[in-house]
């Protein structure tokens, strides 16, 4: 392009610019993504419901996490996005930032400051992990194990899983390597600071295929968040890994003779992003809906209705009873003091970089 | 003409397996032979055969036949009569409820269809769409398992008797209807068998083509002494092709007899309706003389006719005049006969005959025949004449 | 005349050829079908034609990479791989260049995406170094203000760019700056005459005047003479050594090799990847053993897939014969039966063959307690591969009854008293008259089973465990998860070929005429 009309473009684009900010109302109605089933249902009691009542937006719920981040490329290359606010994990959170598909978020002044006077960065601190991603809750991936199929001493480490001969019998693992290579080199006698170093090297890599090689005979491998607790439940498997929530509802909600293992389990944020490409109404109404949903009162309220920690510090003393059930939620958060005394911090960065390469071998490996 | 359009083909009457597997079966049905002697002369025979396919209402009521080796006979009748299920029957497709058919003196109720040994000719030809000609014909030898060169040799011959030699690479679905209906029946021949079953193979067949068939149909089975069981509604066929005919209502055969006793002696008035034109009248026997007998028409009217169905005075009948038999020249009629006053309704020209309907004793179809010959009166409709009939040719019938 | 009239064209009763006649007269009557099936046309292509061809036409597509880094790429072109050196400091300055465009733009982190694809630690190398790029060259940037402040007035920038001798003189500059201008533009819709260059723009400046010292200037401001006579003694900045300072990944020949190598705006990678192969300096070779996975996964899935088809014909076959030679009655309730699976959510249906199925389900239950196996010895009959034949026969099954019974309703059963009345057996009444005739229904089943069955992965994915996956599982994986677009494409135009494949195989040995949905 001609300097000359390129800067002459600039100020016509400037102006129009600036004049439709000026003219920017919301709109009234708004699609939100999320996973369905339980989940759900807890963020329409906690969030949707209370917005909607207060501003007059019809909310649309849309139950398309798990296709997301596709559907979100698809729509930004067909020019027409339609969901407003989408619940995606952290991993998929940063996946959707890089590829320029979820909107950076000014976390300080977006979003509304804690409870306690804390900045919305000081009080989500380290949880933000990428720039567009607001956290919600945190949960964690952890063990499950039938009470009355281990024996007389039930498990307490993550690796039982990997011990067949105290606790022989199969159990579930997610078919994916992200949390099972880790668990795996932790249980191969790597230090929990190292994990991430080991597994950056081939030689760390083979170490931990070759631990998983000593269980894999005793493995279902699922891939749905519900297949543990039914497989649990059908004493299919003795022990198995999952989300916490499906846990504690299997062991509270079903009454099944389930024990929870609260040992190295894998913290994992769950939030919003809000998608590149809305018209101005649209992503204002949007930026207003996260503010709201997203500060302390309504991230505690979540927790009334499915055991998962919120992810603000200013949450925690908020949090109260199951809304049915009436037990204290406090203790089934995962982020509960009594249950994070060795948790494992997933490294988002890091998979970001191994991934790719880390699940071609590892279904490589599955498949041998 | 005749012989250039068969060559007589030297097929014979000797039968290989069919003739075997009815030995065998003699032995293993041993107590048969008790029956076998019901009727010597009999090749096809059923006795008090029943059958119904519901439990509830019989298709086929007290049916006996006998036929011997040979004869062409035709089962006629209109649809639901029970003719078809008679020859499903015979072929072993469907399973008599009661009774017993024999095959050469022996019972074939238990003997599977593929063994009885017979051929069929079927309603759509059922030519194997997957194989030529020659494959079709080959099949019912090769499951005889012959050699291959017995096999070309019978199929080509069985082509030749319907003169369709250069026919045997083609497939079935480029042959017209009477160039399958051919194949059909070489495919039923080829084997020998000794007895052949037809099921209205001329149905879907125009009229020329039908009666070139009808022709070639009886000749071929002449010619190789083949026992036929042909069954239709059309009439005609079974008037020009057959031995013998049985008519078939109402899961009986009304009347069983050859060709000319069935259109000139119709024993009752299904028969006499169904086969050929016929005029019917209405009335009561008023006396009988004999093998004469006068009755009273509903219109008041008296007439001369011979009783056959009719055994009392008093006693209600159709009489029934066949529409060539009735005349209007007073001349040609016995002296002291009945006549009855008619008025002309309609004359058509039919080329070689007249056909004229009037309107006799109150009814308005009733139909004279004439032949087209030059002393021939032309009626004019509206014209009042007199007509009659030589009582022997008036028979009075169940009512 | 006749033979005249017989060697030329036939000719219409108005002088003109028969032929072109009749093309008229049908004419009119071609335009009236085309515009009935017009509609569909169109449907087909916009629906199904297109998304097909842009979703084959990924397979091959890269243009990211010359499209984020044009500068970069065209430098590379020159570094040789084999020297073991990266590139020097030139190619170092490209990139920063580059990168301050992208950063804005938010491409820098796309294009690691799509590098990691090929070499682990891509995504968080452009992701680090997109954070830092801003501070690149800002040694350049301090030195010309420090010699003259006019240097930071944005709008001496705008007008010495405007000058006509610019971009003659200063060839990179302008580029730099034009480069700046229309980003800042576009992307935070800024003003640049308010708007101070970045640092790149100072760089390129550096670079111009120290390239050719004695370079013309003098139809531009004096400012610009006055740098150029002491550009020359500028302290220079190593950037090559800050960037290896974000990451040290910047000094390693493989990352440079890397978009060397994915450079072209087309690329072969793709499909060499979904045949387990990768790009290497020397050309294609085989990928480490640990990781292939797609050509395994593609037997698999094509012996896994007859194993389906040829299950379901078995199964299906008779329950044809029975739909079609059944009374009305009878037959319309087996073929509720036979459409049950249709009308079933999916999660019934899983949620019905685990119960069935797994070690403490029903099947077992029932052959542990006849005694057929040991209780401890349990049948593993889901997670495998028998889970996924097992399940996607049940599913599939319809789709071969429903050809095969159209086929079947057909056959007139004359055929088969035919048959018998020649003197076949039931069995050889059946094998030589009734099944060849089917065997159109058995091929337009198997078709359709074998197709759909290449494609399903939710099934394989809930049953298959790890041995009973299918190439159409990472397909899914690549479509949805990993957004791998250009794997999946060539894998999708893999499994294409081979069905197009295998669809001229059976043309050749069946016929094609000789396969049939129904009458």
């Amino acid at each position: 392009m001609k300097l000359t009309t390129t800067l002459m473009a600039s100020t016509a684009m400037v102006m129009a610019g600036t004049s439709a900010f000026a003219d920017a109302h919301m709109a009234s109605e708004m699609t939100i993504v999320s996973w369905g089933g339980a989940y759900s249902a807890s963020q329409k009691a906690a969030y949707h419901d209370p917005y909607s009542e207060a501003n007059g937006v019809t909310i649309v719920n849309d139950e398309s996490s798990a296709e997301a981040v596709a559907k979100l490329r698809a729509m930004s290359e067909a020019g027409n996005v339609t969901w407003d606010v989408v619940d995606v994990v952290a991993a998929d959170a940063i996946r959707l930032c890089d590829e320029g598909l979820a909107l950076e978020i000014d976390f300080d002044t977006q979003l509304a400051n804690g409870d306690d006077g804390s900045t919305a960065s000081e009080d989500f601190g380290d949880l933000l992990v990428s720039d567009c991603f607001i956290p919600q809750i945190v949960y964690s991936t952890t063990a499950g194990y039938r009470t009355d199929l281990v024996g007389d001493t039930p498990p307490t480490s993550i690796c039982a899983m990997f011990d067949l001969e105290a606790y022989p019998g199969m159990r579930s693992l997610e078919k994916r390597p992200i949390n099972n290579m880790e668990w795996a080199l932790l249980c191969d006698g790597v230090a929990k600071a190292d994990v991430y170093d080991v597994l950056e090297t081939e030689a760390g890599q083979s170490q931990a295929f070759a631990k998983l090689d000593t269980i894999k005979d005793n493995v279902v491998w699922w891939s749905a968040g519900a297949d543990t607790p039914q497989l649990l439940a059908d004493g299919e498997v003795i022990m198995g890994t999952t989300y916490n929530g499906r846990l504690f509802a299997l062991i509270e909600e079903q009454n099944q003779p389930v024990g929870m293992l609260w040992d190295a389990q894998v913290f994992d944020l769950d939030g919003w992003i809000i998608p590149t490409g809305l018209s101005p109404e649209r992503e204002a109404r949007a930026l207003d809906y996260v503010k709201f949903a997203t500060d302390t009162q309504r991230l505690a309220d979540q927790a009334m209705y499915i055991s998962y920690g919120p992810a603000r510090a200013s949450s925690a003393p908020l949090v109260g009873q199951h809304a049915t059930l009436g037990i204290d939620m406090a203790q089934h958060m995962p982020t509960d003091p009594e249950n994070a005394k060795n948790t494992f911090l997933y490294n988002y960065e890091w998979w970001a970089d191994y991934r790719d390469d880390l699940d071609a071998k590892f279904q490589a490996w599955l498949s041998q | 003409m005749v012989n250039s359009t068969f060559p007589v083909a030297n097929v014979g009457t000797s039968c290989f397996s069919p003739c075997i597997e009815r030995g065998l079966s003699h032995q293993s049905q041993g107590e048969l032979g008790l029956t076998n002697t019901k009727s010597e002369t009999a090749f096809v025979e059923f006795e008090r055969v029943q059958k119904s396919y519901d439990g509830e209402k019989l298709v086929v009521k007290d049916l006996n036949l006998a036929m011997p080796k040979g004869e062409f006979l035709t089962m006629l009748g209109p649809s639901g009569s029970g003719k078809t299920t008679c020859l499903m029957m015979l072929a072993g497709f469907e399973t008599a409820t009661h009774g017993e058919i024999r095959l050469d003196g022996v019972s074939i109720n238990h003997i599977p269809p593929h063994k009885r040994g017979i051929g069929m000719v079927f309603q759509n030809y059922a030519l194997f769409p997957h194989m030529t000609v020659a494959e079709n014909l080959s099949f019912p030898l090769e499951v005889r398992k012959m050699g291959k060169s017995v096999r070309e040799e019978k199929v080509m011959r069985a082509l030749g008797m319907v003169q369709m030699q250069d026919f045997a690479g083609r497939r079935p679905t480029q042959l017209s209807g009477g160039q399958q209906q051919r194949i059909a029946l070489a495919r039923a021949l080829v084997f020998e068998p000794e007895l052949v079953l037809m099921d209205e193979p001329l149905g879907a067949l125009d009229k020329q083509l039908r009666e070139t068939l009808q022709f070639e149909i009886t000749h071929l089975a002449h010619e190789l002494g083949i026992t036929v069981v042909y069954v239709t509604h059309d009439q005609t066929e079974a008037l020009t092709m057959s031995d013998r005919v049985a008519v078939f209502d109402d899961g009986r055969i009304q009347q069983l007899a050859p060709p000319d006793e069935l259109y000139e002696s119709p024993k009752n008035s299904f028969v006499a309706q169904f086969i050929g034109e016929n005029n019917t009248l209405d009335g009561v026997v008023q006396e009988i003389k004999g093998n004469t007998c006068i009755v009273k028409l509903d219109s008041g009217d008296i007439i001369d006719a011979i009783p056959v169905n009719v055994s009392a005075v008093g006693e209600r009948t159709k009489v029934s005049i066949r529409p060539e038999r009735v005349e209007f020249d007073k001349s040609r009629l016995q002296d002291g006969a009945h006549t009855l006053k008619a008025e002309v309704l309609e004359f058509i020209y039919m080329g070689d005959i007249f056909r004229t309907r009037l309107r006799v004793a109150g009814i308005d179809d009733f139909v004279i025949k004439s032949r087209n010959a030059p002393d021939q009166t032309r009626l004019i409709p509206g014209q009042q004449i007199e007509i009659g009939w030589l009582a022997e040719d008036c028979r009075a019938l169940d009512a | 005349m006749t033979d005249t009239s017989n060697s030329g064209p036939v000719l219409a009763a108005d002088g003109r050829p028969l032929k072109a006649s009749l093309n008229r007269a049908l004419r009119r009557q071609k335009l009236r079908a085309m515009l009935l099936i017009a509609p569909l046309l169109i449907f087909i292509m916009i629906t199904f034609v297109v998304p097909i061809g842009q979703m084959l036409f990924r397979s091959v597509e890269n243009q990211i990479v010359s499209d984020v880094l044009p500068r970069t790429t065209q430098m590379l072109v020159e570094w040789d791989a084999s020297s073991g050196d990266a590139p020097d400091n030139t190619v170092f300055a490209a990139l920063t260049k580059d990168l301050m465009v992208a950063v804005e733009k938010k491409q820098h982190t796309r294009l690691g995406s799509r590098l990691n694809y090929e070499t682990t630690g891509v995504s968080s190398l452009f992701r680090k170094s997109g954070r830092k790029v801003d501070d690149m060259g800002e040694g350049y940037t301090d030195q010309f203000v420090a010699l003259d402040p006019t240097w930071a007035d944005p709008v001496f920038w705008a007008d010495l760019m405007e000058a006509p001798s610019a971009a003659d003189a200063l060839p990179q500059t302008t580029d730099a700056y034009n480069a700046f201008a229309s980003t800042i533009i576009s992307e935070d819709e800024k003003d640049p005459r308010a708007e101070q260059p970045w640092h790149t723009v100072y760089l390129s400046l550096h670079q111009d005047l120290t390239a050719d010292p004695a370079a013309d200037v003098s139809g531009l401001p004096a400012e610009v003479a006055a740098a150029q006579a002491v550009a020359g003694g500028f302290a220079s900045e190593d950037l090559a050594a800050s960037y290896i300072k974000i990451d040290k990944d910047w000094g390693t020949v493989e990352t440079w090799q890397t978009i060397q190598t994915y450079s072209p705006k087309f690329t072969n990678g793709y499909f060499l990847n979904a045949v387990d192969m990768q790009k290497s300096p020397d050309g294609a070779e085989w990928r480490p053993e640990d990781q292939q996975i797609y050509l395994t996964l593609f037997v698999r899935t094509m012996i896994m897939s007859m194993t389906i088809t040829i299950s379901c014909i078995l199964l299906g076959y008779p329950v044809a014969w029975l739909l079609a030679n059944l009374p009305m009655r009878q037959a319309n309730l087996l073929m509720i039966l036979v459409l049950l699976p249709f009308w079933t959510s999916l999660l019934v249906r899983t949620s019905a063959w685990k119960v069935l199925l797994q070690q403490q389900g029903v099947i077992n239950d029932i052959v542990v307690w006849l005694g057929l196996v040991a209780d401890d010895n349990r049948l593993a009959l889901i997670n495998n591969a028998t889970g996924t034949i097992i399940a996607m026969t049940h599913i599939l099954l319809p789709f071969m009854i429903l050809p095969l019974y159209s086929v079947m309703k057909t056959i007139p059963p004359a055929y088969l008293r035919a048959a018998k009345s020649l003197g076949a057996t039931n069995w050889t009444a059946f094998w030589r008259v009734y099944f060849p005739q089917s065997v159109p229904g058995i091929g337009a089943g198997s078709i359709l089973v074998f197709i759909l069955s290449i494609g399903y992965y939710i099934t394989p994915e809930i049953v298959g465990g790890t041995k009973g996956v299918f190439i159409s599982n990472r397909i899914a994986y690549h479509i949805s998860s990993s957004l791998n677009w250009g794997l999946a494409a060539a894998l999708g135009a893999i499994l294409l070929a081979v069905v197009l494949l295998l669809y001229w195989a059976y043309d050749r040995i069946v016929g094609i005429d000789n396969v049939k949905l129904g009458g």
